[in-house]
């Protein structure tokens, strides 16, 4: 009898167990990486720019090439080893507070040259790693360790958009928001961030993957449903949906 | 002996090149040399100045606070570093720009019109070769070939009817000052 | 070897080129942006990437990632732009890759002005960031040096994975001194550690993080025991008539060369005065100091600020001689013959 692999782990992760906490999203978003990353057979010319934030320890959890950049400056760091080695194929992957607070300049001039550089961005609208602040895109009326009486517009300044900014820069190639409360969600971030990869190996521009993401122990609330809530709030605030595709379909 | 010259002027009068020129002639004789320009905020709009030393030593520095020759190409320039020049040391005036007379009595005066005399032999633009002629007649701080040599390095992306001028230039203002 | 006039800041872009940097990240500022300018027209020329960074803590990252792939990489600032790439300078240091800096340094603290100064000494010296780590500083006095010192920059900093800094200030930076270049043939290969892709091998990491105390204690020990062979091997200083002298000037960079004048008109005055030049900021050549401070009267240290050298001299000569210091700051460039005039009192009160 023969057996044929149906399912397995995909070759660019390095089996090292996540340290993400339950419930969390990043182990989707590492394992979709991974798959698309094995897909394009780019895994031996990869490098994977981690953030500060609690994706951190990224870098460990791809077996391939990486560093950690301080904190915000992912897209810079990316964009150096481009310039210095075209033939690369770089990542950065970075939370809300690393790309959309510290690094916004980062994020914004990197978008604007069309870096050939993919981010993979996690919104969950929260610090994790530091424990549970105020992130640019916590949402309105959010109770955070830092905005302890919730955001408010006329004290916080309201969530910020990343997407809606990013997709008026000229240098952005694919731009898409996504989710990955369901299976058919995964499917699509995957299919998303694919063409966030193809936009740089086919030196059309920069690309990014927003992908809304649950954090269960600094929202309080068990996984289920932190899904929920994510459903019926962030969704609310941020809609999904492709806003820059200049990768086209495959044929 | 150690020449310290400070040349001032308008943007555009030129005064970076005469210093630059200067100081290719003064490396090609084997001199330590060192060109100063201003800089930053000071040279926007107003007068731009560079500072020269030529000398038989190394130099201490390009910075200089009381030089041994001023040129002055414009009023302003006039104003601000006559009274910089060291005692017995040299001032040079270019008179078709600068109607009025210097007050110290303890300093040679030059007084060049070096504008007049670029538009007499063709372009208003090389008066500040008629100056470095004279200046160099004067001072002898390089030789006059040493300098159109120079002048001709500087100026190599530039047509040969442009150099001839400015060869021109320097003989006439050498001329000037007796040369 | 052929002379050229050359402005400071582009004969060390020049240098850099010859050195074999390809890849350059800066942002303008006064008095340095000619050396920008110098890049982004020379580096296409030689097939090298230029490119203009919207911050200079975007710049230093760009060295980073650059550097990280294995490149010979560089970027020029002035002070309050080295101030802003001193997070990136320490995560560089501990992530142990090769970068050249330079600074050249004007009058501070805050915006201050855009003349000449050596203000940012204890920065450049003594760790501007964060952590236990340690800069190669390399203070050229004259345009010549400065572009030896950028040639020895990249050597030093492949050779020790360190990042080391080319610290120059307005003078001359901005002025034109006649210059030539030694052609040689670089070679370099960072391959053995670089982030390359990681065909057949495994995978690879470069980071400035170990969360585990332990372990981010050995890569401190490990850097620790890189530094001192830095000290043992890397120090350099140029002493100048210093034998027969009674008093010593101790002056760095361009102070360095007005000191030497000083030296000159006072030896023709028949007074005895020696002059001591650290060439490397760090390792500071305290042993080579202490010996030649030994049975002078007399130790004068100029500097460009309010003394921060002074304290380095003073480590070295360990209370054995007489300290005296003559500073200008903010920009303030002393001229010789000030120098000598204090000297004269110095001696006079003795």
């Amino acid at each position: 009898m023969e057996f044929t692999a149906v399912y397995k782990m995909p070759d660019s992760l390095s089996k090292k167990p996540f340290t993400y906490c339950p419930g969390c999203h990043h182990g989707i978003v590492h394992r979709l990486v991974a798959e698309v990353i094995d897909e394009l057979g780019i895994r031996e010319k990869t490098i994977i720019v981690a953030p500060v934030g609690c994706s951190v320890f990224a870098y460990e959890f791809f077996n391939t090439d990486g560093t950690v950049a301080p904190h915000g400056r992912a897209t810079a760091v990316a964009t150096g080893m481009k310039r210095a080695r075209p033939d690369l194929v770089v990542f950065t992957y970075q939370g809300d507070g690393d790309l959309a607070a510290i690094g916004t300049a980062e994020t914004i001039h990197t978008a604007n040259r069309g870096e050939r550089v993919t981010t993979i961005f996690i919104n969950n609208a929260i610090y994790g790693m530091t424990g549970g602040q105020m992130a640019p895109t916590t949402l309105l009326g959010m109770k955070t360790t830092t905005s302890p009486y919730g955001r408010s517009p006329e004290r916080e300044g309201y969530p910020v958009h990343m997407c809606e900014i990013l997709k008026e820069l000229k240098g952005v190639a694919f731009l898409a928001r996504t989710k990955v409360t369901t299976p058919k969600d995964v499917l699509t971030t995957k299919k998303y961030i694919k063409k966030a990869f193809l936009a740089q190996t086919k030196d059309i521009g920069y690309g990014l993957v927003e992908v809304l993401s649950t954090c269960p122990t600094n929202w309080g609330m068990p996984p289920i449903k932190a899904m929920q809530w994510l459903e019926q709030n962030m969704v609310v605030e941020y809609p999904l949906g492709v806003f820059v595709d200049k990768v086209g379909e495959e044929k | 002996m150690m020449h310290s010259i400070i040349f001032a002027g308008f943007g555009g009068q030129g005064v970076m090149l005469m210093g630059q020129v200067l100081a290719q002639a003064g490396m090609s004789e084997n001199k330590y040399v060192t060109w100063f320009p201003s800089y930053g905020p000071e040279m926007r709009g107003g007068t731009a100045n560079c500072t020269v030393v030529v000398s038989e030593e190394p130099v201490a520095s390009p910075v200089v606070e009381m030089p041994t020759e001023v040129v002055a190409m414009n009023i302003p320039s006039l104003l601000k570093f006559e009274p910089k020049v060291q005692k017995n040391g040299c001032l040079f005036i270019n008179i078709s720009v600068v109607d009025r007379k210097p007050q110290r009595s303890d300093i040679r005066v030059y007084e060049i019109p070096a504008n007049d005399i670029a538009e007499r032999i063709g372009n208003l633009k090389v008066a500040n070769m008629v100056m470095l002629g004279s200046f160099v007649q004067v001072t002898k701080c390089v030789s006059i070939d040493s300098l159109i040599e120079a002048m001709k390095y500087k100026l190599s992306a530039r047509s040969s009817e442009i150099i001839d001028l400015n060869t021109k230039a320097i003989f006439e203002g050498a001329k000037h000052v007796g040369g | 070897m052929k002379k050229v006039m050359m402005k400071g800041v582009e004969a060390i872009g020049e240098a850099a080129i010859k050195a074999g940097c390809r890849n350059y990240f800066g942002y303008p500022i006064t008095p340095q942006s000619e050396l920008t300018e110098y890049m982004a027209r020379r580096l296409p020329e030689v097939g090298g990437s230029f490119l203009q960074a919207e911050s200079e803590v975007a710049a230093v990252n760009m060295l980073y990632g650059a550097s990280s792939v294995g490149k010979r990489v560089m970027t020029s600032t002035s002070s309050p732009g080295f101030s802003l790439m001193q997070e990136g300078i320490s995560y560089i240091a501990c992530a142990q890759l090769p970068a050249v800096f330079v600074n050249v340094v004007r009058g501070g603290p805050g915006l201050g002005d855009i003349q000449p100064s050596q203000g940012d000494y204890f920065q450049a010296t003594k760790g501007g960031g964060h952590g236990d780590y340690r800069l190669i500083v390399l203070s050229p006095s004259t345009v010549q040096e400065a572009t030896e010192l950028t040639l020895l920059a990249f050597d030093l900093a492949d050779k020790y994975r360190n990042p080391v800094l080319i610290f120059a200030d307005g003078l001359l930076g901005q002025m034109m001194e006649p210059v030539a270049f030694e052609e040689k043939e670089i070679t370099y290969d960072n391959s053995h550690w670089a982030l390359t892709g990681s065909k057949n091998r495994p995978p690879r990491q470069v980071t400035s993080f170990n969360i585990d105390p332990y372990g981010l204690e050995k890569m401190n020990i490990e850097l620790q025991k890189k530094y001192r062979q830095v000290e043992a091997n890397e120090t350099r200083y140029e002493e100048f008539l210093i034998e027969d002298a009674d008093i010593l000037i101790v002056a760095h960079g361009t102070v360095g060369r007005i000191a030497k004048s000083v030296v000159r008109m006072a030896r023709e005055e028949g007074l005895k005065i020696g002059l001591f030049r650290p060439i490397t900021l760090y390792p500071y050549p305290y042993d080579a100091l202490s010996k030649a401070a030994q049975e002078k009267s007399l130790v004068l240290t100029v500097e460009m600020s309010s003394g921060q050298m002074l304290e380095d001299v003073k480590l070295a000569v360990c209370g054995k001689t007489k300290i005296e210091f003559y500073g200008r700051m903010a920009g303030v460039v002393p001229t010789p013959e000030e120098i000598f005039t204090h000297l004269k009192t110095l001696i006079r009160g003795q």
